[in-house]
């Protein structure tokens, strides 16, 4: 694949900025249809229980309201939402239906539509409608689930929705055999990836062409068209998903959610346009829930310090349904507990609980954040028990580059196995710990400085990217000799649309400002498949390079007719075309657009990989921790924009330290959502964590694919949990306070710090 | 009731229901989309716009009680081509998504004409009431601190 | 979040405001700066029928210092706080304690009424107030009241305000300049509502001991609350860290915090002789 370089790996100032800084940004809840109605969802304050009535009189008699929209308005049955990935049989049962089907089984599941004049008057008629919900036993926790206080889906017989078994080698003997086993209890806390931007949608039936257009997507349009074509009984061709400006999606926003469904539907009732946009406590209680495991697991290390196996069990909390992607968090925790290290048996089960709490679904680095919280506790601990030194220890087994393809853990059911590609991870983790300082720095470990306690920390993290199948585009060389390129690929705010112009400037040889990305609407192509698993820049960057050889053919093939000779004759130079003496401009080439498609096909994983190092200082008298400083070291094969990435990657930390510290989604044992707004669910604010630092560097390229790119954005928050934990302890040992669940609040700390002085003056 | 202040410098005037808030005034009968809402309980930051020079919530605001008053918001910031702090922000990559950043422009853009002087620490203490989900903020402080020069030599813009 | 419906109307008095308020007989509120109030007509937590804007009634918001103390109009906010260079020496209590309120857009509008009135128990201004024997004047159909701090605070959000009165001012008393202080408080994030907070004064006698100490603590009770036990540990005694050790148990056992999705009470009963501990160190070295 031949190509200039003139833009892949800088550093360009995107394209979008020019909207979005001055305001002019499109985002769904910016988009007007004439005549438009609003909708509003109302939801359960139910967490558990039958649905014995809905009396929507009142509501109706207000003014301006026009429907109110339930179950026996969809037709014979209320539709249901499939399952994108791991859509096994045995999963049906625990589909979400669009609207509660006689059964609620969260607070926030959506039980009817409002639609009236405005987003004011639709929320004075829910007020008014009024609900008899005979209240069930709430299963709001592991115990609950497993008492089955009561069950979610009585057909099923239990709350345990699927167990998943990952597994490698032969956990059993190795562990016998084993000179150092430890056992631990871990949890992390349900939080969710909160995109600033509430979801919405604008839908608009033209009943005369029977053509239903819907504004607000993101991420898997092309899946959601499907869906929605399905579910509405229409033909793809008359369903348009459109993407607009994307305000982050974290993984979250883009499923198919009741909504996606909802708001089309009311609008081909109500025969106008419907607008819905999400509010912040509505977002709290409907937008996927993530992160909520607990498990039991074991570790096991030889006496050089080898590791030998992790074998175990782990629950994931669900929540009340399973969502379109509900089950890869719990089976990454399994699979991709190993991490970076050689471990050669694994044993591990990750049951799904179904809980009357919001459903669950994938937010940035999907059980990998909880997993490396796991694996990296019990390498400091194994490290304390053994003597061993943490760095040492770690570079013992580090999977060495000569060792790739090196294969994972296998999952089952809808097994899968994968391996990863290429890596030194060794010079990264030295990379990391020179650019840290990590010996001057270490002369401050477990000093106390002002009330503050000193504490490192270092990880390792492997980030899976590029999930296939495939991705298209269609290119179209315009008449003034621009290039528009149509992608399958999706925005969700990680600047697509730069990092696609520069692969596709390099490709065709043409200057950047030549570019227009066009991208996420379902009308641009055939089967697009999205934004999910760190892929666009693999999937759809390499569809790009397919396509512009196509294009450059199809040039080739059009001067040739011109100029009278054979295509391989004709030669392209950037923006010209000649044969011999004979030239033309692409601009001059043809009266109407030259137009290809192209597809890249990958099956591969991707597999980014890096290391962390953090400084962190503990008052026990608060339980407060200051980050002073992190140093993230990641490979990533090839950088096509190195801004942007660094961006991604500062980005990702901040959410992960936001999982490790403030953000906590908390039910009571009645399964009422107690953090219902941004004063209790505390996100990371820009006077949190100051000093972060990210560095990418480009040691050894992916062999899977022609860019030589691995799939990265997710990588600076999967090891963030386990080394701000591992810190702490490591500030606090003195006390050997040794934390073993997530956040690390002040509250948590500080009873740590309690109970270890207590167990002192007790020994 | 009808509202009548200054927008971006124009005099306009609506008929609004008391309960409507400036940002939905804004946004809705006034088609001025960049203030974005993203809360509309007071913590995010995004609506933030600002009133007689300060910078301010606007989804805590009732359209109605700006009556008189001057309300600027990120398009009546913005030019044909960037502005200092906006290109500083593009230079620094202090935007991902995008849908925060108005709240970022505007409330930035106070503090810089009000403290030019303004030092690193006293930056991310103001914008400790701005959320943003993508950057993780180092970006966002790295482009106030550049964008200082050009308040110090002009004075408020 | 759209709120409900009501009316609106901005009075050019106070005289008027309070009429406004009488005539729907506990369905109007006040609204000032409107960072609580808003907040809550937004989730639908509140639905008077009619909001009486303050907006236009002069008068209330100024910040008067003179040798009967500092006295505060209700409108005044935040911001006008921190820009009045005078309160540095007039009252540093209450300047340390403001630079916790919240954040910037908010602290343009806030005002000093608006927290007195909503009467959060972890919010700083109640906590001044209650902690220096502020005195609130108080405006209602019947005239003028005057009321102390500690008996204006009756309980979780809720003042001795009828529905038809309006607070109109607090009065702080006068701060003699040789006086020791400290103000701590203790939050997750930058200007989130404290977990726990201390305010405190003491002045020295001639012996060099404590005298007239005032210990107030935010975040621990259904109000803000002075920590009288505590204060009869400190008072006569010379401060060292032998007293200081002591003061803090006393707090300890002197307080039983209500527990909570963010700390339980166990924790906050902790945190709040940490931070007296951690005060009285820090007025140590003040007013030398």
């Amino acid at each position: 694949m031949k190509g200039s370089n003139a833009y892949i790996g800088r550093p360009m100032e995107r394209v979008e900025d020019f909207r979005m800084l001055r305001g002019r940004g499109t985002y769904v809840a910016d988009v007007n249809r004439p005549n438009q109605l609003y909708a509003v969802i109302l939801r359960s304050s139910v967490a558990h229980g039958t649905i014995k009535s809905i009396d929507a009189g009142e509501a109706l008699a207000l003014p301006g309201v026009h429907r109110v929209l339930t179950g026996k308005d969809l037709g014979n049955k209320v539709p249901v939402i499939p399952l994108r990935l791991q859509p096994l049989p045995q999963l049906e049962a625990f589909h979400q239906p669009v609207l509660a089907d006689g059964k609620v089984r969260y607070v926030g599941e959506p039980i009817a539509v409002v639609v009236a004049e405005s987003q004011a008057l639709a929320e004075d008629a829910a007020e008014r409608i009024a609900l008899d919900i005979g209240t069930l036993p709430p299963i709001a926790n592991r115990s609950h689930a497993e008492a089955k206080r009561s069950l979610l889906f009585e057909q099923h017989g239990s709350n345990v929705a699927i167990t998943w078994k990952a597994f490698k080698g032969n956990a059993d003997e190795a562990f016998k055999q084993a000179h150092y086993v430890r056992r631990e209890r871990l949890k992390v806390q349900r939080h969710a990836a909160m995109f600033m931007e509430p979801r919405g949608f604008v839908a608009d039936w033209n009943e005369k062409e029977g053509k239903l257009t819907v504004w607000g997507a993101a991420k898997t349009a092309w899946h959601n068209r499907r869906t929605l074509a399905a579910q509405l009984g229409l033909e793809l061709e008359a369903v348009d998903l459109i993407e607009v400006d994307v305000g982050g999606g974290f993984g979250s926003r883009g499923e198919f959610y009741p909504e996606d469904y909802l708001i089309p539907a009311a609008a081909r009732i109500v025969g106008r346009p419907v607008k819905w946009i999400e509010d912040r406590r509505e977002h709290m209680m409907s937008a996927n829930h993530a992160r909520d495991i607990e498990c039991d697991v074991e570790f096991a290390v030889g006496r050089d310090g080898r590791f030998i196996g992790l074998r175990g069990q782990i629950w994931a909390d669900i929540g009340a349904y399973i969502r379109t992607n509900g089950s890869v968090g719990p089976r990454n925790v399994a699979q991709f507990m190993s991490g970076p290290y050689d471990i050669a048996h694994v044993d591990l089960k990750s049951s799904m609980l179904t809980t009357n709490k919001t459903p669950c679904g994938t937010y940035r680095g999907p059980g990998r954040y909880e997993t490396d919280f796991i694996r990296e506790r019990m390498i400091d601990l194994a490290a304390k028990d053994l003597g061993f030194d943490r760095l040492e220890l770690r570079r013992r087994n580090l999977v060495a580059d000569a060792q790739m393809p090196y294969p994972l853990a296998s999952i089952t059911p809808y097994d899968s196995s994968t391996e990863l590609d290429s890596g030194d991870y060794h010079a990264v983790f030295d990379r990391c710990l020179k650019e840290f300082d990590w010996d001057e720095r270490s002369k401050l470990r477990g000093r106390e400085i002002d009330g503050y306690y000193h504490g490192l920390a270092i990880g390792s993290f492997i980030e899976g990217g590029a999930a296939g199948p495939k991705e298209e585009v269609r290119l179209a060389l315009e008449t003034d000799g621009s290039l528009t390129v149509y992608m399958g690929s999706s925005s969700v705010g990680q600047g697509l649309e730069t990092i696609m112009a520069q692969i596709a400037a390099d490709a065709m040889e043409l200057p950047y400002d030549k570019i227009r990305i066009l991208h996420g609407s379902t009308s641009y192509v055939n089967d697009g498949y999205g934004a999910y698993h760190s892929r666009s820049t693999v999937m759809g960057g390499n569809a790009i390079l397919i396509g512009a050889d196509k294009l450059k053919q199809l040039v080739r093939e059009t001067a040739a007719k011109r100029f009278g000779c054979r295509p391989e004759d004709v030669i392209i130079d950037g923006e010209q075309v000649s044969h011999g003496p004979s030239q033309l401009s692409l601009a001059d080439l043809s009266d109407v657009p030259l137009q290809v498609e192209a597809e890249f096909f990958n099956k591969k994983y991707t597999w980014a990989y890096g290391t962390q190092a953090a400084h962190v200082a503990v008052d026990p008298g608060t339980g407060h921790v200051k980050v002073i400083d992190i140093m993230s070291v990641e490979d990533v094969g090839r950088m096509i924009n190195p801004l942007t990435l660094h961006g991604q990657a500062i980005g990702s930390m901040v959410q992960g330290l936001g999982g490790a510290f403030l953000e906590h989604l908390v039910y009571d044992d009645e399964g009422q959502l107690l953090t219902g707004s941004f004063a209790d669910y505390l996100m990371p604010s820009a006077s949190d964590f100051p000093h972060l630092n990210s560095i990418t560097v480009e040691l050894k390229p992916c062999p899977n694919n022609p860019l030589g790119a691995k799939g990265a954005g997710e990588g600076g928050l999967i090891p963030i949990g386990g080394l701000m934990a591992n810190a702490v302890a490591d500030a606090l040992s003195h006390l050997d306070v040794q934390p073993m669940e997530l956040p690390l609040s002040p509250p948590t700390i500080w009873r740590l710090v309690e109970q270890a002085e207590a167990a002192r003056s007790n020994a | 009731m009808k509202v009548e202040f200054h927008l971006n410098g124009e005099l306009v005037g609506a008929e609004v229901e008391p309960r409507t808030t400036l940002a939905d005034c804004i946004r809705n009968d006034f088609q001025q989309t960049g203030t974005h809402l993203a809360c509309e309980h007071g913590v995010c930051g995004a609506c933030t716009v600002l009133v007689n020079g300060e910078a301010v919530r606007s989804c805590l605001l009732l359209a109605v009680q700006v009556q008189g008053d001057r309300v600027v918001t990120v398009e009546g910031l913005s030019g044909d081509e960037l502005t200092p702090l906006q290109a500083a922000f593009r230079k620094h990559h202090a935007l991902q998504c995008g849908f925060c950043t108005p709240g970022f422009i505007t409330t930035a853009h106070a503090l810089l004409s009000h403290e030019p002087e303004a030092d690193e620490e006293r930056i991310r203490d103001v914008l400790s009431g701005n959320l943003c989900r993508c950057s993780g903020y180092v970006p966002i402080v790295d482009a106030v601190l550049e964008a200082r020069d050009a308040y110090r030599k002009s004075g408020d813009k | 979040m759209k709120p409900p419906v009501f009316e609106y109307a901005s009075p050019a008095t106070v005289a008027e405001a309070v009429r406004l308020l009488a005539a729907r007989g506990g369905n109007a509120k006040v609204i000032a700066g409107g960072q609580s109030l808003m907040p809550m007509l937004n989730f639908r937590l509140a639905a008077p029928e009619l909001l009486v804007d303050l907006k236009h009634l002069k008068d209330l918001g100024g910040i008067h210092i003179d040798d009967a103390g500092v006295r505060l109009g209700a409108k005044v906010r935040w911001c006008d706080i921190e820009a009045d260079q005078r309160l540095q020496s007039a009252h540093p209590l209450l300047c340390e304690a403001i630079k916790s309120v919240a954040h910037y857009q908010i602290r343009n509008r806030g005002t000093v009424g608006g927290s007195l009135a909503h009467a959060d128990p972890s919010a700083e201004m109640p906590g001044v107030a209650v902690t220096c024997e502020a005195r609130m004047t108080i405006v209602g159909p019947a005239g003028t009241r005057s009321e102390t701090a500690d008996a204006f605070f009756t309980g979780p959000l809720q003042t001795s305000l009828e529905p038809d009165e309006i607070l109109t001012e607090v009065a702080l008393p006068p701060w003699p300049h040789a006086r020791r202080w400290a103000f701590l408080e203790f939050a997750r994030r930058k200007g989130d509502f404290a977990m726990a907070g201390v305010a405190l004064y003491y002045d020295l006698d001639e012996a060099g001991q404590i005298a007239n100490v005032h210990v107030g603590a935010i975040g621990i009770a259904d109000r803000p609350v002075r920590l009288a036990e505590v204060e009869v540990a400190l008072n006569g005694q010379r401060l060292d860290d032998r007293l200081i050790a002591t003061a803090a148990k006393v707090a300890r056992d002197s307080v039983d915090p209500p527990t909570d999705i963010h700390a339980p009470g166990a924790y906050r009963r902790a945190l709040v002789a940490t931070l007296l501990g951690r005060g009285l160190k820090k007025s140590a070295a003040r007013g030398v």
